[in-house]
């Protein structure tokens, strides 16, 4: 194949972010003192590779789809192929204008009108002021807030704002297009509008990069994938079969519960089967596990069932809870399948462990520590879905609202 | 789909230092200008007496100017001239240099998603701060103009160089407000910093007063200050006041050129790490 033929070509590029764990220095004065103290320091710096050997060949018009799980380096990517960043080592050439959407609305401004929003926006994300002028009508067509062009967005509605904001990107006509994950905003309809333009997109000749943890909309607008995986290319190859053994991949880190021996407990009962119902949860919508538990010895007793969520990074996430607590005990004159749900768990994105205690009174029966691994999807259920999560301390987000109740 | 004028873009490791690309800013006027008009609109949004604190700022620092130091401090401006013109032909210059630097120092910090988010040379970013600073300039001249009649005073010939001077208080302001917008992309302390060392910066510049009101064995402390012979330039050009010293003059002009190309050469460095850091 030459070269030509190809719209992005990656020779071994990767990315390194260095990181000090403790005693960062964000202000002139801690710098200047970690400077004098240099060698009695405890900070300890980390090189985290983000990204490694990163070898990639992407032909002109082809649709490419970008998958893996949070932190495997999707977004990492994305910003080096937008020169957004730039790489440790490694070179990456590309032919054509690359248009890239890695957020709707970047620099909307709420003070502005929609009108000039819009001629903010498009400059932005890289068009001259006469491409506007060209699709300004396309532009507000697209997004249906045409009485409303002349009012500050900060008097839009949410959903009005983030179709503006959409309206604009999609009208970026680049010969390279970088998509990361912002077709999940808006109601239904508006979604379906948006697949809609991104299939017109997809179909018209150019070459698109297309992240989303969303594998249906992979599946319809791609033809190869990517798997990341920790950083480096696990597979590229057609979108079925790379979906396929992205989904393996999630679920071979389940725990296998069957070996039961070396585990704590009288043994009466033991967990042999624990899992999520899907391996990647939204924030905000219920985390439902199904619990497998087989009886062992015969006991009079009924038990309680303890469930425990760990967070990779924060420990201990949601207190331990226990049936019990609803006055709900479970007999153990037969095997069974209980569905646990855990209900209105807004859990930040990222990995975590499910564990499942069986208790008889107060004798340990069996402890599953972990009893399943699942991962909340990095979408947040907000406004402005794209939010970046490394940076956000905390376990857990929730609905919120703000109200001006007073000004003055 | 082969195409005779396809853009071939390379991506790098960074490694080569690199004043202004302006090939590159070129390809974005447009984001420039965009960016630009954004901050002018933006400004005095939501206020009262809108525009008008263009003219007001200015007006207001030299009534506080002409009581302090012509009626307290009785300082007298030279020949003749009320000394209310004469601070507000120093507040002329100075606001270009402290406007520019103040606003584009800022400016990327408080254009973080865009950094983060967008490509484009992000020297766009604190260059664009320099439309609000012409606004600010225009308003605060015609003002002037409109002044100068009702004081008496005349235009001399050397007014023609006034475009010259607020050029070289623009890049001197550009220089030293891209090095610290890229500082502050790491180290936020320059915010604080900044304002301080921009109000002792006034005092250090013959703005109140002249360099040659300046008693003769402190006279050295102001000169060192570049931007000295430029402010005396601009009173020079506006006032027909005393012209700069030729040494004084080319001091400060070298000076102001090593910083902006310094300022930029630094930003240029720092350029590709700000969405890393920021």
């Amino acid at each position: 194949m030459s070269s030509s033929e190809l719209a992005i070509q990656a020779k071994n590029v990767a990315k390194s972010y260095r990181i000090i764990h403790e005693e960062k220095a964000t202000t002139l004065g801690e710098s200047l003192v970690q400077k004098v103290r240099r060698g009695k320091t405890r900070s300890v710096a980390e090189t985290f590779w983000a990204l490694k050997d990163i070898n990639l060949e992407i032909k002109k018009g082809e649709v490419v789809g970008i998958i893996g799980r949070n932190g495997a380096g999707k977004s990492t990517l994305l910003k080096l192929l937008s020169r957004i960043t730039a790489p440790t080592t490694g070179e990456i050439t590309i032919r054509g204008r690359v248009g890239s959407l890695l957020e709707v609305g970047t620099g909307f401004h709420p003070e502005l009108t929609g009108r000039e929003n819009v001629y903010l926006n498009g400059a932005i994300l890289g068009m001259s002021r006469k491409e506007i002028d060209d699709r300004f009508d396309a532009i507000v067509d697209f997004s249906g807030v045409e009485q409303f062009l002349d009012t500050p967005v900060k008097r839009y509605s949410s959903g009005m704002y983030i179709r503006l904001a959409f309206a604009v990107a999609a009208h970026l006509e680049p010969e390279i297009m970088i998509v990361d994950e912002v077709l999940a905003v808006g109601d239904a309809e508006f979604q379906k509008k948006c697949l809609q333009k991104m299939q017109d997109v997809a179909t018209s000749g150019r070459t698109v990069l297309f992240v989303s943890h969303n594998m249906a909309s992979i599946a319809t607008l791609c033809k190869r994938v990517i798997l990341l995986d920790k950083g480096t290319i696990r597979a590229y190859g057609p979108t079925e079969e790379i979906i396929d053994q992205y989904s393996s991949m999630v679920e071979s880190e389940a725990i296998d519960l069957s070996d039961y021996k070396r585990r704590v407990g009288t043994g009466d009962v033991r967990f042999s089967e624990a899992s999520p119902v899907k391996p990647v949860f939204d924030v905000g919508e219920d985390k439902v596990f199904r619990l497998r538990i087989d009886r062992h010895r015969p006991n009079t007793g009924e038990f309680k069932i303890m469930i425990g969520v760990h967070s990779d990074w924060g420990g201990c996430t949601v207190c331990w809870i226990e049936s019990s607590f609803d006055q709900l005990l479970f007999d153990t004159s037969s095997s069974m399948t209980v569905d646990v749900s855990l209900r209105n768990l807004w859990l930040k994105p990222g990995k975590y462990s499910m564990l499942a205690f069986a208790k008889f009174g107060d004798d340990l029966m069996d402890a599953a520590n972990p009893a399943c691994r699942f991962e909340v999807n990095d979408l947040f259920p907000y406004k402005q879905p794209a939010v970046d999560t490394t940076e956000l301390y905390g376990l857990v987000v929730c609905p919120f609202e703000f109200k001006v109740v007073e000004s003055a | 789909m082969e195409t005779k004028d396809e853009l071939i873009t390379v991506i790098r490791p960074i490694t080569r230092w690199e004043v202004l690309n302006v090939k590159q800013i070129l390809a974005f006027r447009d984001l420039l200008l965009a960016l630009g008009i954004r901050d002018i609109k933006l400004r005095y949004r939501q206020t009262l007496l809108g525009i008008a604190w263009v003219v007001l700022q200015p007006l207001i620092t030299s009534v506080i100017f002409g009581f302090v130091f012509g009626e307290i401090a009785k300082l007298k401006a030279p020949n003749g001239l009320p000394y209310f013109l004469f601070s507000y032909a120093g507040m002329l210059g100075w606001n270009v240099f402290a406007g520019t630097i103040t606003k584009s120092a800022g400016s990327l910090v408080q254009n973080s998603a865009l950094v983060s988010k967008v490509y484009f040379p992000k020297t766009i970013v604190p260059l664009s701060s320099m439309f609000s600073t012409f606004v600010d300039f225009g308003v605060a001249l015609a003002m002037f103009f409109i002044l100068l009649p009702i004081f008496g005073v005349g235009i001399t010939l050397p007014i023609l160089l006034t475009p010259i001077w607020v050029l070289l208080l623009l890049m001197a302001a550009l220089g030293l407000g891209l090095y610290c917008s890229a500082l502050m992309v790491t180290y936020r302390d320059v915010q604080y910093i900044l304002p301080v060392a921009v109000t002792f910066l006034l005092y250090a510049s013959p703005v109140p007063y002249a360099l040659d009101m300046v008693p003769e064995k402190l006279q050295w402390i102001i000169a060192a200050n570049p931007l000295t012979g430029v402010l005396e330039g601009m009173r020079w050009s506006l006032l027909g006041t005393s012209a700069p010293n030729p040494l004084a003059l080319t001091y400060s002009v070298v000076m102001i050129l090593c910083t902006f190309v310094l300022g930029a050469l630094l930003f240029g460095r720092a350029e590709r790490r700000f969405a890393d850091v920021i």
